[in-house]
Formats: C-alpha cells, sequence, structure tokens
C-alpha cells in the first residue's frame, strides 16, 4: 500500500510556519488533485491549499488553530492502486458512510452489560452528600447550583459534567429553587459556548490589544455639513455614464484626504516606537475597513492621489467585493498609509476607532441625518449632518495637527468644489 | 512609626499563611504576610519536616545497627554505628534552611511582602508589626488573613524545661537521652519516640486513653504495637501523668497513677509531652478583633470567614483536623476569595499519615465510622505481605496491609486505610479516590503499575469486589 504525506507547503516568502484555518475533508475522505482541501493563514492572507495526489485521506495531523511550521507532515493519503479497505465500490468507499443500508437487517440494540459486576444502585436518601469530582463541584459553586437537586447519570449516581449542563439547560435551577413546585415559566438562557479564536480572528485581537496596549491615541469628533456633498453626489449619480459606477460618500472623503494630507504628512505615516522611526508617505494609499463573514479586514486603495473620483469608486467597489469573498490577495490587504472606517450606513453618533497600525490616522465616518441648523440669518433650517470620528497616535500627531486636518478635510467636503481643484 | 496600607494582610508564615501570601500575589493583590518566628512555620521549622528528616536518619541509623549485629541479607558491618547528635541536628536544620529560603523566594516572586516581625492588633483591620530591632510599622488592611497557627500544650503540672520537653526540643537535643519517657501516644508522641528507639534510646509510653493512635481502629494501630513489642517499647495504656521530681545528675522521674489506679514512677533522661496542640490564639491581640469563637479555635464558615467582615481565619487557628495540608488549601481558597472568585471548603476528606513505624495512612471513613452513619458496607483489605514490591523492601513481616471501606450497595469507595513501609506515599491515589467519588470498580479497573505498593490498593478493591489476584478470595 503506498501512501502520500503531504507537507504543510511553503505559503510565501520567509514564511516558516502556518496557522491551519480549515480542513475540508476529513479523514477516510477521497480526494483528487487540486481537490481544494486546506485553507492555511500566515500574516494577514489565507491561503487555499490543494492537494497533490489522488488517493484516501488516512490521517489529518493538526486542528484549527495549530500553527504548524513548514515541512511537517500534515496528511496521509492512501493513492489509488492501494487495495480499497472494503470490497465496496471506490465511490462508496468513505470510511465513515453510514454502517446501515437500506434493506439490510435491523441492527439488534446491543445487549446489556453484563448484570454480574454492576450493583443495584438504590436512589440516595436526601441530605446525603450528593456524589461529584471537585471540577463539577467547582462548576457548580460557580453557577450557584445546588448539586443536591442535580440527577446524576454516572457510576453510583455520579454527578457528571454532562449531567450539570443538562440540569442548567433544561431549567432545573429554577425549578430547584421554587422547592420543585413546577418547571420555570421559560427555560433561562446559561448556555456557554467556548471558542477557539483562530485566524482572521486571532490575528485581529492580536493586533488590537497590541495597538490599545502601546499606542496612546487621541480622538477627535468634528461635525460636517454635507448637504452640498449629497446634492453634488444625488446629480453625478443621476447624470453618470453607464459603465461609471454608483458614488458613495467614501470616495469624496477619500478625495479630501489625499488634498488634505499634504499639509498634515504625520498623519500619513507609519510608526515604528521601538527604533523610533517615522516614515511620511507622499502616497496616500487609503485602508478601508471592511466588515467580511470572517471578521474585519482592509483592503486598500493604493496610490489615492493619482486617481480621479470615479476610479476610486470604482477600485473601492472591486477591492470590497474581494475582501467579502475571501480573494484579496496579500498585495491588496496591505500597505495603507491612512484608514478609513465606516460604519456610518448602520448608524451611529461617535465611535473611537482603533488604529491600523503602524499608520497613526484612523478616520471614522458615523451616520448622516438630517437635523435642523441655524443659517446666517439666524433661521432654523434642515441641514444633513455627519460625523468624523478619528483618532490619531498622540506619540506623532499633535491634538491641534489632528483639528487642523480634520478642519481641512471639513472644508473640503463642505465646499465639494474644492475636492475638484 | 511609618503607616502602611494593603489589600491583604497575612499574619503567620505557616503552611497555611505562606500559599495564601503567594496566590494573593499572583492574583495581583498588594498583599503583606507578617511573620516573626521564620517562614514555613511549625510545619518547616519544627514540624512535618524536621521530624521527618528525622526519623529517616534514625531509620538509616537502625539499618546499620542491625547489621552490624549480623547479617543482614547479606551485608553486615564490622562494628556499631556511631552517632553524632549534633551533627544530624545540624543537618536537619540545613534542610530547614533551604525550605524556609526558599518559601521567602516564592514569596518574594509572586509580588507579596514579607515583613519579620510581631503583628499586635488594635482593631479588626489595624496592627502595629514590631522588627527584629524594635522598629515599628502600622499596617491597614482590606482583608486579613490570620493564619497563626497551633503551639504544643503543656501540662500545667509539668512543664516544659530542663527534662520535661515538648516536641520542639525533641528536634533539637544534641545528645541522645539514654531513657525517654513520652508522655501522649498520638501520633506525635510514636513519631518521635519511635525514631529515638532507633536511635537506641530506652523508651516508655504512657498514655491516658486505652489505645494508642486514638483516631484509627485496633486493626490499623496493631502493626504498630507489634513493632513496639518487638523492640521493647514499654506501652503503659490507661495511665495518668501527675507530675514530675528533677532528680541530681539531669535525671527525672515522672510519677503517674496506672490503669487500676495506683500510683507508678519512672526515671527518664527526658520526658516528652506530646498531649496535642491548641490554637494560637493569645499575644497578637485577638481579644481587639471582636472575633466569634467556636470553644478554644476561631469560628470560621466554609469559605474561613469569620463573624467580622473582611476578616478570614486558616489553619490550625480554626480547628480540626490541624494539618498542614488543609492549612494550605484554604490559605489558596481564601486569596481567591478575596480577589472575587467563588470558592467553598468543601472535601470529601482530608488525608492524615503518621510517619510510625510502620506508616499509617487514613483517607475517609473507617469501617466501624461508616457503620455509626448507618452506612451498610463491604471491605476489602489486601496483606501487603502478598505484594512482590513489599518483600522486595525487607518489609514482608511488619504486618502492613491496605483495606478499603465501600458502601455496600453501589460500591462508592467512603475510607481507604493503610499501615505500612512507605504507605505514606499512597495518600494522593487514595484522596483522589474518595475525592471523585471512585466505586471500587474504577480501582479494580485503573492498571496500576507492577511492581509498586499501589498495586495493594487495586487489590484491596478487587478483595472487596471478593476476586483478588494475589491472595485467596475470601469466603
Amino acid at each position: 500500500m503506498s501512501e502520500y504525506r503531504y507537507k504543510m507547503p511553503d505559503v510565501g516568502e520567509g514564511i516558516v510556519e502556518a496557522e491551519i484555518v480549515e480542513w475540508h475533508v476529513k479523514e477516510g475522505d477521497t480526494v483528487s488533485e487540486d481537490q481544494h482541501v486546506l485553507d492555511v493563514m500566515t500574516d494577514k492572507a489565507t491561503v487555499e491549499i490543494p492537494c497533490a495526489v489522488n488517493g484516501t485521506v488516512t490521517r489529518l495531523v493538526g486542528e484549527p488553530g495549530d500553527v504548524i511550521a513548514v515541512g511537517t507532515e500534515i496528511m496521509f493519503i492512501a493513492t489509488e492502486g492501494a487495495p480499497p479497505a472494503e470490497d465496496e465500490s471506490p465511490a462508496e468507499g468513505k470510511a465513515d458512510a453510514p454502517k446501515d443500508k437500506p434493506g439490510s437487517e435491523p441492527e439488534k440494540p446491543a445487549e446489556p452489560a453484563p448484570a454480574a459486576q454492576a450493583p443495584s444502585v438504590a436512589a440516595r436518601p436526601a441530605g446525603e452528600r450528593p456524589l461529584a469530582s471537585p471540577a463539577v463541584r467547582k462548576r457548580a459553586l460557580e453557577a450557584d447550583i445546588d448539586l443536591g437537586a442535580v440527577p446524576g447519570t454516572g457510576p453510583a449516581g455520579r454527578i457528571t459534567h454532562e449531567d450539570l449542563d443538562d440540569f442548567i439547560k433544561s431549567g432545573g435551577r429554577l425549578a430547584a429553587r421554587a422547592g420543585g413546585a413546577g418547571a420555570a415559566v421559560r427555560a433561562p438562557r446559561t448556555g456557554v459556548t467556548e471558542e477557539k479564536v483562530i485566524g482572521l480572528r486571532r490575528r485581529i485581537s492580536e493586533n488590537m490589544s497590541h495597538v490599545q496596549r502601546t499606542v496612546p491615541d487621541i480622538a477627535y469628533v468634528e461635525e460636517i455639513d454635507v448637504t452640498a456633498l449629497e446634492d453634488l453626489r444625488q446629480h453625478l449619480n443621476a447624470t453618470k455614464a453607464d459603465d461609471q459606477p454608483k458614488l458613495t460618500l467614501i470616495p469624496f472623503l477619500v478625495l479630501a484626504l489625499t488634498k488634505a494630507l499634504p499639509e498634515t504628512p504625520q498623519a500619513n505615516a507609519h510608526f515604528d516606537g521601538e527604533a523610533m522611526v517615522l516614515t511620511k508617505y507622499d502616497a496616500v494609499h487609503c485602508g478601508i475597513a471592511a466588515a467580511t463573514p470572517n471578521g474585519l479586514m482592509v483592503p486598500v486603495i493604493k496610490h489615492a492621489e493619482s486617481l480621479d473620483i470615479w476610479q476610486i469608486a470604482a477600485e473601492l467597489g472591486r477591492l470590497g467585493k474581494a475582501a467579502k469573498e475571501g480573494k484579496a490577495s496579500k498585495d491588496e490587504l496591505t500597505g495603507s498609509t491612512i484608514t478609513i472606517t465606516s460604519l456610518g450606513a448602520v448608524g451611529g453618533l461617535v465611535t473611537t476607532p482603533i488604529l491600523n497600525a503602524p499608520e497613526t490616522a484612523i478616520i471614522g465616518v458615523n451616520k448622516m441625518q438630517t437635523l435642523p441648523r441655524y443659517n446666517a440669518g439666524g433661521q432654523v433650517v434642515p441641514r444633513k449632518l455627519m460625523n468624523l470620528s478619528s483618532c490619531f497616535d498622540h506619540r506623532i500627531v499633535d491634538g491641534y495637527d489632528a483639528a487642523m486636518l480634520i478642519q481641512r478635510v471639513k472644508g473640503l467636503l463642505e465646499n465639494p468644489a474644492t475636492l475638484f481643484m | 512609626m511609618q503607616t502602611r496600607s494593603c489589600q491583604v494582610l497575612v499574619v503567620g508564615g505557616g503552611p497555611g499563611g505562606y500559599p495564601a501570601a503567594i496566590r494573593a500575589g499572583q492574583l495581583g493583590l498588594d498583599t503583606i504576610i507578617v511573620d516573626k518566628h521564620g517562614l514555613g512555620g511549625t510545619c518547616l521549622n519544627r514540624g512535618c519536616i524536621p521530624s521527618k528528616a528525622m526519623i529517616h536518619a534514625a531509620t538509616e541509623f537502625e539499618h546499620m545497627s542491625e547489621a552490624a549485629k549480623g547479617d543482614r541479607f547479606g551485608i553486615s558491618l564490622s562494628e556499631a554505628p556511631k552517632l553524632d547528635m549534633g551533627k544530624l541536628v545540624g543537618w536537619k536544620d540545613g534542610i530547614v534552611s533551604k525550605l524556609t529560603g526558599g518559601v521567602a523566594q516564592l514569596i518574594k516572586a509572586a509580588g507579596a511582602e514579607h515583613i519579620a516581625g510581631w503583628a499586635e492588633f488594635s482593631n479588626a483591620k489595624t496592627c502595629v508589626v514590631t522588627r527584629e530591632d524594635g522598629e515599628q510599622v502600622e499596617i491597614t488592611a482590606e482583608n486579613v488573613i490570620l493564619a497563626t497557627g497551633s503551639v504544643e500544650v503543656e501540662l500545667p503540672f509539668m512543664p516544659f524545661g530542663k527534662s520535661v520537653i515538648g516536641s520542639t526540643q525533641a528536634l533539637e537535643l544534641t545528645e541522645r537521652p539514654d531513657k525517654l519517657v513520652v508522655v501522649g501516644a498520638g501520633y506525635i508522641g510514636l513519631e518521635l519516640g519511635i525514631a529515638y528507639r532507633k536511635l537506641g534510646t530506652e523508651v516508655t509510653f504512657i498514655e491516658a486513653l486505652d489505645r494508642i493512635l486514638p483516631l484509627y481502629d485496633k486493626e490499623i494501630t496493631r502493626p504498630i504495637t507489634m513493632w513496639l513489642k518487638k523492640h521493647k517499647v514499654d506501652v503503659h495504656l490507661s495511665c495518668k501523668a501527675k507530675g514530675v521530681k528533677e532528680k541530681k545528675g539531669g535525671k527525672a522521674v515522672l510519677e503517674y497513677e496506672d490503669a487500676k489506679g495506683e500510683s507508678q514512677s519512672i526515671e527518664a533522661d527526658k520526658i516528652l509531652v506530646a498531649v496535642g496542640r491548641k490554637a494560637c490564639l493569645e499575644g497578637w491581640g485577638l481579644e481587639n478583633m471582636g472575633l466569634d469563637m467556636d470553644g478554644k479555635f476561631i469560628r470560621v464558615d466554609d469559605q474561613c470567614r469569620t463573624g467580622m467582615r473582611g476578616v478570614y481565619a486558616i489553619g490550625d487557628v480554626v480547628g480540626e483536623p490541624l494539618l498542614a495540608h488543609k492549612a494550605t488549601a484554604q490559605g489558596e481558597m481564601v486569596a481567591e476569595i478575596i480577589a472575587g472568585h467563588r470558592r467553598v471548603h468543601d472535601p470529601v476528606s482530608i488525608a492524615a499519615v503518621c510517619f510510625t513505624e510502620p506508616e499509617v495512612v487514613g483517607v475517609g471513613l473507617t469501617p466501624d465510622e461508616a457503620k455509626e452513619r448507618g452506612e451498610e458496607v463491604i471491605t476489602g483489605k489486601f496483606p501487603l505481605a502478598a505484594s512482590g514490591r513489599y518483600l522486595s523492601m525487607d518489609a514482608g513481616t511488619d504486618g502492613g496491609f491496605v483495606r478499603v471501606t465501600a458502601r455496600k450497595d453501589d460500591h462508592v469507595i467512603l475510607g481507604i486505610h493503610a499501615v505500612g513501609t512507605h504507605v505514606s506515599e499512597l495518600s494522593g491515589e487514595f484522596a483522589l479516590a474518595v475525592e471523585m467519588g471512585a466505586r471500587l470498580e474504577d480501582i479494580a479497573g485503573t492498571i496500576h503499575v507492577h511492581p509498586t505498593l499501589t498495586e495493594g490498593f487495586a487489590e484491596s478493591a478487587l478483595t472487596a469486589l471478593g476476586h483478588p489476584i494475589h491472595i485467596s478470595a475470601p469466603k
């Protein structure tokens, strides 16, 4: 029987280990060459790993969340030509196929275990100390459950962890409190789901913790009157050519940043706090935070300063789609010099976004709403208003400079003609 | 006077106090531990550890003495071994200082602070600590953990002095007494008396009750009685010590009333009084703290809370059992409770060990105790003489055995007792079995390593189930 040993491949330059995100096959599955069998994560990109041979998976090494060195044997495949394990046709040869086949004899119920060793278990008298391990007792105490009220299914009526789970799920806790006077009206929701934080979510967690620990930030919130900008946007959308993308507010903000940032270059920069080096960029590579099914991703509009409003919108649309589908390349997910995060469509008055380190600025877009404001003549008029909630690395960007940048952006957005000068 | 404040103040650095301080430090609580008589308390300085060192040395000496008397499995010595008690005590002190130094480092590493001095409380949360050099510091704490421990009980009519000694002095003697009388045949008296017997001292026990080791049944204590008889140690039961008369030449005479009520006397070089221990309640301002008492102990609930909010007490000062490992468990627990965890002291049982000859270990209920509680029980007793490992340790004739007591209907193990050479090391599995609610089948179904004494536990479970392998099945 020939066995193919599949090793953790080298998925990128200089990568020495990768994290298993998901297996798409299980032991016993037949696999074919180039079949997508595994997702691994390195740095910021998830990489799909294809199989190299045809055969049957005999063993998988490593679970999602495990970080495995490149070159480690992770999948064992019995290659074709090897004798089939059972006299079934290969197409049905999955080892985990259900044993019951239609028309086959119903299985006899399992024989009860020999009774010779099993002592009869009388119900324990009330008040007797319940039988449970220290770990079960500790959990019960923490959940405020009297173990005396929990039926035990273990040997000699021992209360197992599962018994405790069942008791909680069935609402037994309330029933027990009421002196057994009846089940609770509504089962309390006490379920707890423990989840391994892996893959992208783990990266996000690590990055966020790192930034929050190391960067003293300053938040700055300003109200922008976008009445004129909205008029322009609606006009452009109404008159655009068919091959031009629909404009949202974000491309205008990107455009405004490309105009304003050269005057505050420290906000379009990377800061290495350990080396004490600030790298300021002439280019504006604008990261756009996007919610994807896997979590937060930040595709990057490269050289936004070289694009016009339609190109920015088109690039934004293309990158957003790629990120949501998990198809964004590593290049498209790295290299930003400043980041925009927008929850405006969902709502929300103010946010305090966390910096996309090592960047020194992040601009948050809040919801737009029509609100009454006084005009120059002292009359109350309806205006379309929107907050920008921004955060800056205060080690690099002083409050004054942060305010000046946002005020320039405000000026540009409130006088949209200036965006195009 | 300097003033300090902290979140946790631990008073007493014994096996209750120092783990409490370490755990509190680990949990990020601002912690001070005050102790005057050396970290490690009675356990490390004048109890568990020094006595075990002494017993180990005495056993080595005894083996060599036997080899000098004749052929001991092919090993013989041409002359009797020599004993230098001063060096023996020095070796023991070396072990103690190594361990106490380690405790100091652990406390420091956990982020707690040790102040060497004596604390005296003016109210429940405030005390003045007087350091060795007389300097004083006032400490106010959000939480107080009292871990002051216990001291040996003195008999009022024969206080400790030149000839009358307690267990502390018995571990410090730099000359071996030729004749030792031990008043009290509980575990402390027996451990020390047997050690001295092994060192060559002539030993006599005077015990007020009608049996030795009253916490254990006679089946368990029989191998010890056998050893004492074989080594010509007189045990006078049901006898009451009445007083001591010092004699010229350093000797003393103990007067006692025998079982028939008649006055007797016995001469000795030293008279060791080992009649128990009492909570250390004096000299540190307990009377100013307003705590509820439970007889001669501080009253606490199952979370070691006293009647005063934020004041906890742990270990010997809260009562039976006076065992280091109970104190440690309570200390860790209280630190976690202060840190906001939900904890309770609810062991099914606390194992106890006597380093007598042979050793005794007990966890949970004896068959008699179980019956008193209304349980119908089955027992399984496996003689260690049927263990290959036991014979290979030259222990086959000491009468050792493992005995398991289980409930008859569901086979849940209620108690495990063993007596024999080195059986103290079985205590961990015994305690685990009882704590996890093991049935006889769980123990019988666990593969025990051959050749070890632990096989004896599996065999005792098999015996209770009626089918042991290495002895004939009980009819």
